[in-house]
């Protein structure tokens, strides 16, 4: 048995649907061990809860080795917690001490409505990938795959924005509720690569006024996206972003 | 009974596949917009399929239990993905490719379709770089490749340590665009409960929505199943949390037979169980086994440190029994041999179980090599080490993060604690050389099925066989049933098999409220994992596995009159979703012991241990046990087996040697 010794004061938001009104509900904890992961202090709590015949607190999480993007909590004002570069799955109980009190609450922003406890509806993310988030080849059309060689530092850099997981902590953490950081990760990493060019400034175009008609706010470069997000996902991307838009608008032949 | 034919087109292995997609009838375009298809599943093969078959016209819908299709567990994938495209000019081709994965399968894998997936396995390539799929490059533009377990050559493309995450980006990018267009409607957060079948034929699902609970029904020509692997029978696992085997057993329970459920995949380099509240394993990618050591103390119990024991005192016990491969020898292969020393009681770290995964003799070389490229000489050792660091941390940075954070030490100071764990399920849905399972219209694709990996998955190999089976098998083998089935009308949802499904997915979640028992699901699904890991888990004998059965059939009486899951089915009620996976499970774990003790032999993954060799090698038996075994389901928790033979025909079979 690894049980623990820690003894805390959980402030959890409890929501029984989109409709209802929500509210901090304060939960004690005990023989947490530093070892456990936070889900998996939250699976002892549930655990509980059933056994007191209470309904358990919902929340996303799949993969819980920080890849797949499905964790979404905001831990004692920020999204994921305390610690840089990881995700809600990949922060343990060591980085908090015996008697503290953690509030947990579900992404904020008016284009991710909470669907139940700290479960939010992030579908805009997908709607905005449809709308150009992508080369439009299809299967059985490629050619040698090393027959477009690609510099390697330019490789690289379409991966770093291509690393995002969709989480939305950018969007949580913004004061204007914006999506740029995720949405400039994509255009980013297609940008940078010569697949991409032939829709460049379409893509561009088509995945702003999605990201706009979804209700996501501006981008104020306060850079809290860049700060808080788990894959170190960089405010670059947003700069080359407007750059695309702005070219888009006033030199490429396609408007949209 | 149902024929167990596999369709093997006939000829040549080299010719099989191009004959018969050069002869395989086709659906015309007009006819194919009146066509609906439904896909379960949305990781590599679903997202694959889906987006294939509906850039050639078909109607697609397609259904994920997940938030986001871009969340399916193929995400998590790491190392990298195997094709022969002999880029490193070692000497690779689509025949080595085929022999290593049919001998890294032990022998048990059907030969036409693995000679069919070392074909396309270069197509996939080039299609995930036509996508904009960053794969790590050289400074000369063109793509890097790296070394996996069980081979000689190097064929494996990576982007970091994040493979999985990026050809599954790629396969959801193609996927969206097609939704954007409106030819695949995309149900996020359903769960397929239930195939519908019409007159012998699959017509149509019923899913359902999670946000309210509500049960729809769903029709379509054909129904393919991309619903990844069961390997949460064992609880603990590399899995997701949701990875389930619903949808395969649901089938399964409408006719579909299931293949091989016995063999399972156990990784070798994972990290330790830490506590009784871990909920997860965590892999640490093959591709570490490139530059990483294994070793434990040559002294029984020994206390000290990792630093404190000299190099002479370590036991480098894989390159020690398999001088030829070393540190790569297949994962079955890994996993037995770390078992076996920390059995002997030369374990390392709190729990004895685990071994060290060492990295600094690479580090040092290459330490060494970039010295030497920044004009350094005899550089000491801190230069050294502190470049190789940087070398090292290009190569597995995110691993070593990940690493960190879970066990909360620093491993480019100290070695990995690792030790194996459940990973992939190679068995799966029975189905033939056109991936259809025995009932017409019901295909699986990917992880899924059974069909490609044999008793041990190669690593590297399932990525490639995700993509081969969504891109460049399905969408052409679906068009010989299609093609059929043009005069069908659309399917009535009201028809009496819709009716019936509905109630009968209705009738077991209602159940799951009414038993109102004092156990959480998490009990019976710890309970079942402890069974399956201790009776039928990395070794298994004949009264282990008899143990085990009878464990299970208790363990299910008690599930079903003991469960407790609170809320209500019209709700999102994550407690409901788990019951329903856990039930299937208990059902599953019972058939795979069942599959465990029919194999009287050992192959790859599935070790038993009356049959080894003298140097504790799996020692298989052709003469009997040259088969696929597919269980049919015959009602009330029992099963039939039925025997595909497997011939050789193309590879001399003889006693895998790793030495």
């Amino acid at each position: 048995m690894s049980t623990g010794n820690m003894n805390l004061t959980l402030k959890i938001w409890r929501q029984k649907n989109n409709k209802a009104k929500g509210g901090l509900v304060d939960y004690k904890i005990s023989e947490v061990s530093p070892d456990m992961s936070f889900l998996e202090m939250f699976d002892v709590l549930n655990e509980d809860l059933v056994a007191k015949g209470e309904e358990p607190v919902v929340f996303d999480h799949d993969c819980r080795e920080g890849i797949c993007g499905a964790c979404s909590m905001f831990i004692n004002g920020r999204p994921h917690g305390p610690k840089e570069g990881i995700t809600t799955c990949q922060l343990h109980m060591r980085s908090f001490k015996d008697g503290d009190t953690i509030v947990v609450e579900p992404w904020r922003a008016k284009a991710f409505p909470v669907i139940k406890d700290l479960m939010v509806d992030r579908t805009a993310f997908d709607r905005i990938i449809a709308s150009g988030g992508f080369i439009s080849v299809n299967t059985g059309n490629a050619q040698d795959a090393n027959n477009l060689p690609i510099p390697k530092v330019q490789a690289d850099s379409a991966f770093e924005a291509a690393a995002c997981i969709g989480c939305g902590a950018c969007v949580a953490t913004c004061k204007n509720a914006s999506a740029m950081l995720f949405v400039s990760a994509k255009i980013s990493q297609l940008a940078q690569l010569p697949q991409g060019q032939p829709e460049r400034y379409r893509r561009v175009q088509s995945m702003v006024a999605q990201m706009d008609a979804e209700g996501f706010g501006n981008c104020t470069n306060t850079g809290a996206c860049e700060a808080e997000c788990p894959k170190g996902i960089s405010l670059e991307n947003i700069a080359r972003m407007n750059r695309d838009f702005y070219s888009a608008k006033f030199v490429s032949e396609e408007s949209i | 009974m149902a024929e167990l034919n596999a369709h093997i087109p006939e000829g040549e292995l080299t010719d099989k596949w191009t004959k018969l997609r050069s002869s395989m009838p086709l659906v015309n375009p007009a006819n194919k917009r009146s066509i609906e298809i439904i896909v379960v599943g949305s990781g590599l093969a679903g997202a694959s399929a889906a987006a294939t078959l509906a850039e050639m016209g078909y109607k697609v819908k397609c259904f994920c239990f997940q938030d986001s299709p871009r969340r399916a567990h193929s995400i998590a994938a790491q190392g990298g993905i195997n094709a022969a495209k002999n880029y490193q000019n070692d000497g690779d081709s689509t025949y080595r490719l085929f022999y290593d994965t049919i001998k890294g399968g032990d022998y048990r894998a059907r030969e036409a379709n693995v000679h069919r997936l070392a074909e396309v396995s270069a197509n996939i390539i080039d299609q995930c770089v036509a996508q904009g799929v960053p794969l790590a490059r050289e400074y000369g533009g063109l793509l890097d490749n790296r070394s996996f377990g069980g081979t000689q050559v190097q064929r494996t493309f990576y982007a970091a340590g994040q493979t999985g995450q990026q050809l599954l980006l790629g396969a959801y990018s193609a996927l969206e665009r097609q939704v954007g267009m409106g030819k695949v409607e995309m149900f996020t957060r359903h769960e397929m409960l239930e195939v519908v079948v019409v007159e012998g034929k699959a017509r149509g699902i019923i899913a359902r929505n999670l946000l309210t609970g509500e049960l729809e029904r769903h029709s379509g020509h054909a129904v393919l199943l991309c619903s990844g692997g069961y390997g949460n029978v064992f609880y603990l696992s590399t899995n997701a949390m949701g990875s389930n085997v619903t949808a395969a057993w649901k089938a399964h329970k409408k006719g579909a037979f299931f293949g091989n459920p016995c063999y399972t995949q156990i990784h070798p380099t994972c990290i330790p169980v830490s506590g009784d509240h871990q909920s997860k394993l965590t892999l640490m990618s093959e591709s570490l086994r490139n530059d990483g050591r294994i070793w434990v103390p040559k002294k029984k119990d020994d206390p000290r440190k990792a630093s404190e024991i000299p190099e002479d005192e370590r036991d480098y016990y894989l390159e020690r029994r398999y001088p030829a491969f070393g540190n790569l020898v297949p994962r079955d292969v890994a996993s037995r041999a770390a078992k076996e020393r920390c059995d002997a009681g030369y374990g390392v770290g709190n729990s004895k179980l685990a071994v060290y995964l060492d990295f600094k003799a690479n580090t040092e070389r290459y330490g060494r090599i970039e010295a030497s490229k920044h004009n350094i000489h005899n550089p000491d050792k801190e230069t050294c080490m502190r470049l190789g660091r940087e070398v090292i941390k290009e190569k597995y940075g995110n691993l070593f993060d990940m690493y960190a954070q879970i066990t909360g030490e620093d491993p480019y100071e100290l070695p990995m604690r690792i030790y194996p764990a459940v990973h992939y399920t190679m068995g799966g849905l029975w189905v033939d050389y056109n991936l259809m399972t025995t009932v017409p219209g019901l295909y699986a694709l990917g992880e899924a099925n059974f069909s490609d990996h044999g008793a041990n998955r190669l690593g590297a190999s399932a990525l490639m066989q995700g993509l081969a089976d969504g891109y460049f098998v399905i969408p052409y083998t679906i068009g010989a049933y299609l093609s059929k089935e043009l005069a069908t009308k659309p399917i009535p949802q009201d028809h009496p098999a819709f009716v019936e499904a509905e109630a009968s997915a209705k009738g077991i979640l209602d159940k799951f409220l009414s038993i109102k028992g004092t156990k959480s699901v998490d009990h019976f699904h710890k309970k079942l994992g402890k069974i399956m890991w201790e009776k039928c888990g990395m070794a298994r004998n004949e009264k282990g596995l008899k143990e085990g059965i009878a464990e299970i059939q208790q363990l299910r009486k008690e599930f079903w009159s003991d469960l407790r899951v609170p809320g209500t089915a019209d709700e999102m009620n994550p407690e409901l979703e788990k019951a329903g996976r856990v039930a299937d499970f208990i059902e599953l774990g019972e058939l795979m012991c069942m599959d465990a003790l029919n194999r009287n032999e050992s192959c790859g993954g599935h070790f038993r241990e009356e049959y080894q060799t003298e140097e504790g090698e799996a020692l298989r038996d052709d003469e009997n046990y040259a088969y696929v075994a597919a269980w049919e389901y015959k009602g009330d928790v029992t099963f039939e087996l039925h025997k595909e033979e497997l011939k050789f025909e193309n590879i001399k079979v003889a006693q895998r040697s790793y030495k």
